[in-house]
């Protein structure tokens, strides 16, 4: 049972996929880091030793940001536009897409579910 | 697309050249811009500028957290009041 950065990973994948699993490495990211810690990619997260996991472990405890800490910059970054009043600001609060695209149609994701707007007589 | 990094920033000439003047002598003025592409340059924090929306200026008083952003992004171009309902109809007639 590999137990990376807060995060169990899942046995039966490869371990290049199961790095992914961890909030903030993605495919990349995980391969950099199986590269530098010298192990197949290929072999299954069962299948690492306790040497291997160790590797990865300080590996990514000394070149990455993930998961909590991660999570809060993203959040602080968020929180900074917002306190300075600024227009990417202003579309976070409101909840509408901040990188200019159109709200006509669309822009579901950001605004989500459908809101019906009363008709007027 | 990003601004190429060699260009550096774009900042308004006129308007570096009044902080400037402000900066000497120690003032506090509100300027009046219609420079809403100029990004925020470090000196600038702390004055205040009235930058233009179209209609009006909206003082803003640039705070540390702003550098490196473009004024316009602090001065809203666009007042949006709601769809539908009384109210909504109401200030549309007014303006």
């Amino acid at each position: 049972m590999a137990r990376i950065a807060g995060i169990d990973l899942p046995k039966n994948k490869r371990v290049i996929i199961g790095l992914t699993y961890i909030y903030g490495i993605g495919k990349s990211s995980a391969k950099k880091i199986l590269e530098e810690a010298k192990v197949d990619e290929n072999i299954r997260v069962s299948d690492l030793d306790d040497d291997q996991t160790k590797k990865i472990r300080t590996i990514i405890q000394t070149k990455f940001k993930v998961e909590g800490a991660l999570k809060s910059e993203v959040n602080m970054n968020i929180k900074r536009l917002m306190d300075i009043n600024s227009n990417r600001g202003y579309r976070h609060r409101r909840g509408l897409p901040v990188r200019g695209q159109k709200t006509k149609t669309n822009a579901r994701t950001r605004k989500g579910k459908k809101r019906s707007v009363g008709g007027k007589k | 697309m990003a601004r190429s990094v060699k260009k550096g920033p774009f900042i308004d000439p006129s308007l570096v050249k009044k902080i400037e003047e402000l900066n000497r002598e120690n003032k506090k003025v509100v300027v009046k811009t219609w420079a809403r592409r100029s990004t925020i340059p470090p000196d600038f924090v702390g004055h205040t500028i009235a930058v233009h929306n179209g209609i009006k200026f909206i003082p803003i008083y640039i705070s540390e957290n702003m550098v490196g952003h473009k004024l316009g992004e602090f001065s809203p171009t666009r007042t949006f009041r709601g769809h539908g309902g009384k109210l909504a109809e109401r200030v549309t007639r007014i303006r």
